[in-house]
């Protein structure tokens, strides 16, 4: 049906496409928030991971890749919220969220 | 002397004999009482101690009068009351009482004589105490004392068994050793009571040899058990067959090793030293302990087991058994013994009495010497004859000692006759019942109790059948004493005042005990008179009456007259050197002026104590060094040598400890530091740093799995 219309390695590129730019993203800004949102869209390349594979996969019909997606987006908004949580504090502690200047854990 | 004892031993005790017990616990639970009451209580602790007495006396008094009328009925009475104390896992082979030791005690003539005169005199020492020590602050201690002096030795004398006799002989030593030191704080005092204690304890030591030997020999330490006590005819069988060394039979041992105890308790003569010494205690004690009643305990003790003592004796035909009850016992190895020591220390100490100036010490030889007139008494004439001078001898040196301590109170402490003079008229009552005491202790005939007793012993000495040399020995004593007894009287109460401040009669809580006293000092010698030999009668569960004819024995009458003679010599002698005219303190004693030589001697005591000093405490001392020199080098050495071998094997243990242990373990402390300083390096603390390398680790990771799945 749609997978028949769309080949896997097209879904599998452009979740590559995503993830990497989430990675270029995380490692390059210097902003907290924006690492996160780096973050966020290498999450959600995986996400797009893993309903593409279920999709192809031998057994299209048991949902489990998408209740899968669905555990992992959940997990990923509780992780963003912690993660907002985190930046906001250590805003409020070093009036910065340049993460460059929060290095106090180094050894 | 033992087949004229008629006893019948009663089955059922009677209730006086079963009530026995409470005469001593009377007066220890007034002691238990007053120990815990305060030193304010003065007159609670003295009102406890009296009364409790006081019951003692009373039952006493019944014990002694339910005796007498068994007597009187021609039961002799001896009740005993036994029970087991502890049984012993040994089985010696004798009918009973193998394998348990029993205690108990027993009723009968020699108890109950016993049990009335120690109450008596007690009872009126304590009253006397209360004026004479009205000015110490350890009043409490003192009735405390006094009480438990008491109640031990009214258990010595009421005791059936060896065992409990030998418990309540060594609470007695210990009061005696307390009061002696009462006033702790003068070091003459705690001096004399440690000598006093270990003195006799040196006695004691062989006392309870002979009391293990006993034990082992019989299997019971009751005296009498309705036959089958230690002292009974069928124990003293098999006592008698037993051989000891040197010739002796058991019997013979091991009344010579209770002789011992007895000799140190009553200062007999190698133990005399530490009676004199005794006089340091209050005089209240030195007349109940050290005069009337603890001293006399040795006398006691020989007369309690006088059958062990006379066991195997050759008897005498019944004809030489006179009238008057006196007759020359068979002896034995152990009587002769205690004969030998009692004569020798009556002259001994009679002697030494002469030269002496302390008021307390001229009676304190005295009194050993009038032991040892006991004891020979014993010796050779019998329990009866023995226990009546200790009787006697109990009230009239009690009434003495409470003279002289009326005397010191009178005179503020002052004890040296020199310095005294004179109080005939300052304490006429003192030196009305002083005189008294002074005639029953030299044997003024007829009048006095001292003359009746003491001629019994002469008597008994007279017929003594081994040998005459005693007799003219206590002769000797009796003239001495009197003579002693003379200078003494003379330098106290005659001539003039030599003191410093005036003498005072003294409160009539003192002199009261000193009447009654003086009057049985006179009375007693009627019921040991040789016409009417109450005492002696009743001792031996004999009958008696009255007949003059007890004195035209052959030969008592001349007796009778050269003992008074040798009195009135004695007295005239003393008079002659010290009536009138006592010297000053300062002045020689006349005796000085006329044999200096033979006063020297007997001024220093026959150097009894200095030949101790040199031999027995030289030898001590001796030892003591030497232990202590084995102390120092020898175990010491040892000890030091293992101390500094664990010593060296701490320093091993320790260098080990510094360097191999911890050098190791700061080693690697080093190492794991240089090593956390390498990896924090990684730790920039830049968390884009860290996801870098986790970047490049994945593509790396991924780039490896998509070239190994190509291959």
């Amino acid at each position: 049906m749609i997978g028949q219309i769309t080949p896997l390695i097209g879904y599998l590129l452009v979740a590559a496409l995503v993830f990497s730019i989430g990675l270029a993203g995380a490692l390059t800004r210097r902003n907290a928030i924006l690492v996160l949102i780096g973050i966020e869209l290498m999450l959600n390349a995986a996400n797009l991971n893993l309903i593409a594979l279920w999709r192809y996969g031998p057994h299209p019909e048991l949902l489990t890749g998408m209740i899968f997606a669905i555990f992992s987006i959940a997990v990923a908004a509780a992780e963003a919220a912690v993660g907002l949580g985190l930046v906001i504090q250590v805003h409020r502690h070093a009036r910065t969220t340049d993460l460059d200047a929060i290095n106090r854990m180094k050894g | 002397m033992q087949d004229a004892v008629l006893f019948t031993p009663q089955l059922k005790a009677s209730p006086i004999a079963e009530i026995l017990w409470l005469i001593p616990a009377l007066p220890v639970a007034a002691a238990a009482v007053t120990a815990l009451l305060g030193r304010s209580r003065r007159k609670t602790s003295a009102t406890l101690a009296m009364v409790s007495l006081s019951f003692s006396l009373l039952l006493s008094l019944l014990a002694f009068a339910h005796v007498v009328s068994g007597w009187a009925h021609g039961a002799a009475v001896r009740e005993t009351v036994n029970f087991t104390w502890m049984q012993v896992g040994m089985q010696v082979g004798t009918q009973s009482g193998a394998g348990s030791v029993d205690l108990g005690w027993v009723l009968d003539p020699l108890s109950a004589v016993m049990l009335v005169m120690v109450s008596f005199v007690s009872l009126l020492i304590f009253i006397y105490s209360i004026g004479y020590m009205a000015h110490e602050g350890n009043f409490t201690r003192f009735f405390c004392f006094l009480s438990l002096f008491a109640g031990a030795m009214l258990g010595v004398v009421a005791a059936n068994s060896l065992l409990l006799l030998f418990i309540c002989w060594e609470l007695v030593g210990l009061t005696s050793y307390l009061l002696i030191g009462f006033w702790y704080e003068r070091p003459a005092a705690v001096a004399a009571a440690k000598k006093a204690f270990l003195t006799t304890r040196m006695g004691d030591v062989f006392f309870l040899l002979g009391i293990v030997w006993l034990f082992a020999q019989t299997g019971t330490l009751l005296f009498y058990n309705h036959g089958a006590g230690s002292i009974e005819p069928t124990a003293l069988a098999g006592l008698l067959a037993a051989p000891a060394a040197l010739g002796l039979t058991a019997a013979g041992a091991i009344g010579l090793l209770i002789f011992c105890g007895a000799a140190g308790k009553s200062g007999q003569f190698p133990l005399h030293v530490w009676l004199p010494d005794a006089m340091e205690g209050p005089t209240p004690v030195s007349a109940l302990i050290h005069a009337a009643t603890m001293v006399a305990a040795g006398v006691f003790l020989i007369a309690r087991v006088y059958p062990l003592m006379a066991a195997g004796a050759p008897l005498l035909a019944t004809g030489v058994l006179t009238q008057a009850g006196r007759l020359a016992a068979g002896t034995t190895t152990a009587l002769t013994v205690v004969t030998w020591v009692g004569a020798f220390t009556a002259v001994f100490a009679a002697l030494i009495a002469v030269a002496q100036n302390d008021i307390k010490r001229i009676l304190a030889y005295s009194t050993i010497s009038q032991l040892g007139y006991m004891m020979a008494g014993l010796g050779m004439g019998g329990v009866a004859v023995g226990l009546f001078h200790l009787i006697t001898h109990a009230f009239f040196k009690a009434l003495l000692f409470m003279g002289a301590g009326s005397v010191i109170h009178g005179c503020h402490g002052e004890q040296d006759v020199r310095r005294m003079g004179g109080l005939r008229s300052d304490m006429p009552l003192t030196f009305l019942t002083y005189a008294i005491g002074m005639l029953a202790l030299c044997g003024f005939p007829l009048l006095f109790s001292g003359f009746w007793s003491k001629d019994g012993i002469l008597e008994a000495a007279r017929h003594w059948s081994v040998a005459r040399t005693p007799f003219y020995m206590l002769v000797l004593g009796v003239l001495l004493t009197a003579f002693y007894m003379t200078r003494q009287v003379a330098y106290v109460f005659f001539g003039y005042w030599r003191g410093s401040k005036s003498a005072q009669e003294s409160p009539a809580v003192m002199t009261a005990p000193l009447g009654i006293l003086a009057f049985f000092a006179m009375a007693l010698g009627l019921i040991g008179t040789p016409a009417w030999p109450w005492f002696r009668a009743f001792l031996d569960g004999r009958a008696v009456g009255f007949m003059w004819r007890g004195f035209m024995e052959p030969g008592l009458l001349t007796l009778m007259a050269v003992s008074a003679a040798v009195v009135f010599l004695g007295l005239g002698l003393g008079w002659r050197f010290y009536g009138g005219q006592a010297p000053r303190p300062e002045e020689p004693d006349i005796l000085e002026k006329t044999v200096p030589w033979a006063w020297a001697g007997l001024r220093g005591r026959l150097y009894v104590d200095e030949f101790y000093g040199v031999t027995v405490v030289a030898f001590y001392r001796w030892w003591a060094r030497a232990a202590d020199w084995l102390d120092r080098r020898l175990w010491g050495g040892v000890v030091a040598g293992v101390a500094s071998l664990f010593g060296r094997w701490a320093g091993l243990s320790r260098f080990l400890d510094t360097n191999v242990v911890d050098g190791g373990f700061d080693k690697g402390c080093e190492e794991l530091g240089v090593g956390g300083g390498l990896l924090a390096r990684v730790q920039t603390g830049r968390v884009q740093t860290y996801l870098r390398i986790l970047a490049g680790a994945v593509a790396a990771l991924a780039a490896i799995l998509i070239w190994s799945s190509r291959s």
